[in-house]
């Protein structure tokens, strides 16, 4: 206290300032999730999880099976071609080319398109142009390319991470270029890969425009590749704007932060361990 | 050579096309992406009359015939806009002074996942909150239904903060400690060295995050369209109470059901979207460069 009141007058309202701008951040962190979850929790019943959705009961389960689906068909289109073109640019490239400056350009333009903008390209090109309509291959390729920069980074980085000393030494036993990385990098960066993937399993979760015109919302488990359903975040949207199922859309939204909250936190936590091990 | 040894080289060469190919997946989908959005909207646009289009105050696609002029929705995006950077920069700014030079360590700790977890926050969470809270909130104490510009820059204000002090506390903890400590051995204050000298030399990235919080909002679509109330009226800065839609509003409410000419005429507002957030994101990444400089 003594500190504070030997402050000039100018500096002390500085000092509060940017305690301020803290204390309203974290206020709107605790009031947000406190809210949802809060006023969600009371209304999670087993009927929220029936395997059928109707008028009467508007279960979530449907939803959570295509938010199964779409994330595990998006993450088998985009994890491969992540995983490699990192390994492309950090192992094989020349610093500097001409190629890498593209793919560096692009992938940053992939990063900033906003998904409403992926949602429209999804519906003209994956629904309209190659007739796949609203389907669970239209929009798994959807979010396989938006989360295609994320992959990427995340995996560049970590390759980034593993030291030279362990290439070298992989080198001076014969081991070729494609060996060295496949048996020594690739192992060593697993878990920043895997803080990376986890990271943008929580990004389509929570990923709403995209969806809607290239999966579709329907409430229904999609029976094929080329058939229509919905994911918890469409689910959500679609509750709140009808607007009749109050107690259903409370416990919808706490359910789909709290999945999205654990995986982020799930991710991070694994990315804090790395760079711990490496002190 | 051997044929084992030319068979393995066979292998290296193999995957090096394979990583090739790969790396070229960005580049490729960036090109479909231009493609597919510029020759529907472009043309679409054409016809219609580029000017007419981008200035027409009137949104009529059951009219005959329809009408689209997206004048009100650009500037419906203008509002919600800059309502979120007037909420969210200041707050974020001092948040980020805060976390990059006032923060006790024990705090610092728990508060760096929280800022991570309001970024991981998915939007149609935050619209939701905002139709229950934020909406009743502003009608009950500012009047008009709820549903408005405002309620929208509130919400958009909340949603940037992470964004802007992640990149901002980022940039502030990027300037040499020689900077700091040659005004702290001037005798200056530890307030006035952060904000009079290390603040002022981080200028670039925190412009960079202002500029990212920007494309963020002007993207943002759920939360807009769940609590902006979208009508597509050309409204006037002292209308904030009111209801107006934005550019990506009007590509969610209407894509649904638009056929034919009403479905370009939406595709043409997705690319003038596309090419205002691309402007943006150029601007960001010549700030980027600036700074790494």
């Amino acid at each position: 206290m003594d500190k504070l009141k030997r402050k000039k007058p100018v500096d002390l309202i500085l000092f509060l300032l940017t305690w301020l701008g803290i204390i309203i951040t974290v206020s709107v962190l605790i009031f947000v999730v406190g809210y949802v979850v809060i006023n969600g929790l009371p209304f999670i019943r087993p009927s929220l999880f029936a395997r059928e959705f109707t008028t009467e009961n508007q279960s979530l389960f449907p939803a959570l099976v295509g938010t199964l689906m779409i994330v595990g068909l998006s993450l088998i289109l985009a994890v491969p071609l992540g995983v490699f073109s990192a390994i492309y640019l950090v192992e094989y490239a020349k610093r500097g080319s001409r190629f890498v400056k593209i793919v560096r350009l692009t992938t940053e333009t992939l990063a900033g398109i906003p998904s409403i903008v992926y949602g429209l390209f999804g519906f003209i090109f994956f629904g309209v142009f190659l007739g796949w309509g609203l389907s669970l291959m239209s929009g798994a390729f959807t979010t396989s390319i938006m989360i295609l920069p994320l992959i990427m980074r995340t995996t560049e980085e970590s390759l980034k991470s593993v030291p030279d000393t362990y290439r070298e030494g992989s080198f001076g036993l014969g081991a070729g270029r494609l060996r060295t990385v496949a048996r020594i990098v690739l192992p060593a960066a697993t878990p920043g890969i895997l803080a990376g993937v986890i990271l943008a399993i929580g990004r389509i979760v929570g990923e709403t425009a995209a969806i809607i015109f290239t999966l579709g919302n329907v409430a229904r488990m999609p029976n094929n590749l080329f058939d229509t359903g919905r994911t918890l975040s469409a689910h959500m949207y679609a509750l709140a704007n009808e607007g009749t199922h109050p107690g259903e859309a409370h416990a919808t939204a706490a359910v789909l932060l709290i999945v999205v909250l654990l995986i982020n936190a799930l991710s991070s936590w694994i990315a804090r361990s790395i760079t711990k091990d490496r002190g | 050579m051997g044929k084992r040894s030319l068979r393995l080289l066979n292998r290296e060469y193999a995957a090096k096309i394979l990583f090739i190919i790969s790396a070229s997946a960005a580049i490729i989908a960036v090109g479909l992406i231009c493609v597919f959005l510029f020759l529907q909207g472009l043309p679409a646009m054409w016809d219609m009359g580029i000017i007419r289009f981008l200035t027409g105050t009137d949104w009529r696609p059951t009219w005959d015939p329809p009408r689209f002029g997206i004048l009100p929705m650009i500037v419906g995006s203008l509002y919600v806009t800059a309502g979120a950077i007037l909420f969210g920069v200041p707050i974020g700014i001092f948040a980020a002074v805060f976390m990059a030079k006032f923060c006790p360590r024990p705090i610092y700790v728990i508060l760096k996942p929280a800022i991570n977890l309001l970024a991981g926050i998915p939007s149609v969470v935050y619209g939701y909150f905002g139709m229950v809270v934020l909406v009743p909130f502003v009608r009950e104490n500012f009047g008009g239904n709820g549903n408005s510009i405002f309620t929208a820059s509130i919400l958009l204000g909340m949603m940037i903060l992470p964004t802007i002090i992640t990149i901002s506390e980022n940039a502030i903890r990027a300037i040499p400690p020689e900077i700091y400590e040659g005004a702290i051995a001037l005798g200056a204050s530890h307030e006035r060295a952060t904000f009079k000298v290390v603040l002022p030399a981080a200028k670039s990235g925190v412009m960079a995050s202002v500029i990212l919080g920007i494309g963020r909002a002007v993207g943002e679509t759920m939360a807009v369209r769940m609590v902006a109330g979208n009508q597509a009226i050309l409204r006037m800065p002292h209308e904030f109470l009111s209801g107006a839609r934005t550019l990506t509003a009007n590509v969610v409410i209407e894509l649904g059901y638009a056929y034919g000419e009403h479905r370009a005429a939406l595709i043409a507002t997705g690319v003038v979207l596309f090419v205002f957030v691309m402007i943006i994101n150029a601007l960001f990444s010549i700030l980027k460069k600036k700074e790494s400089a």
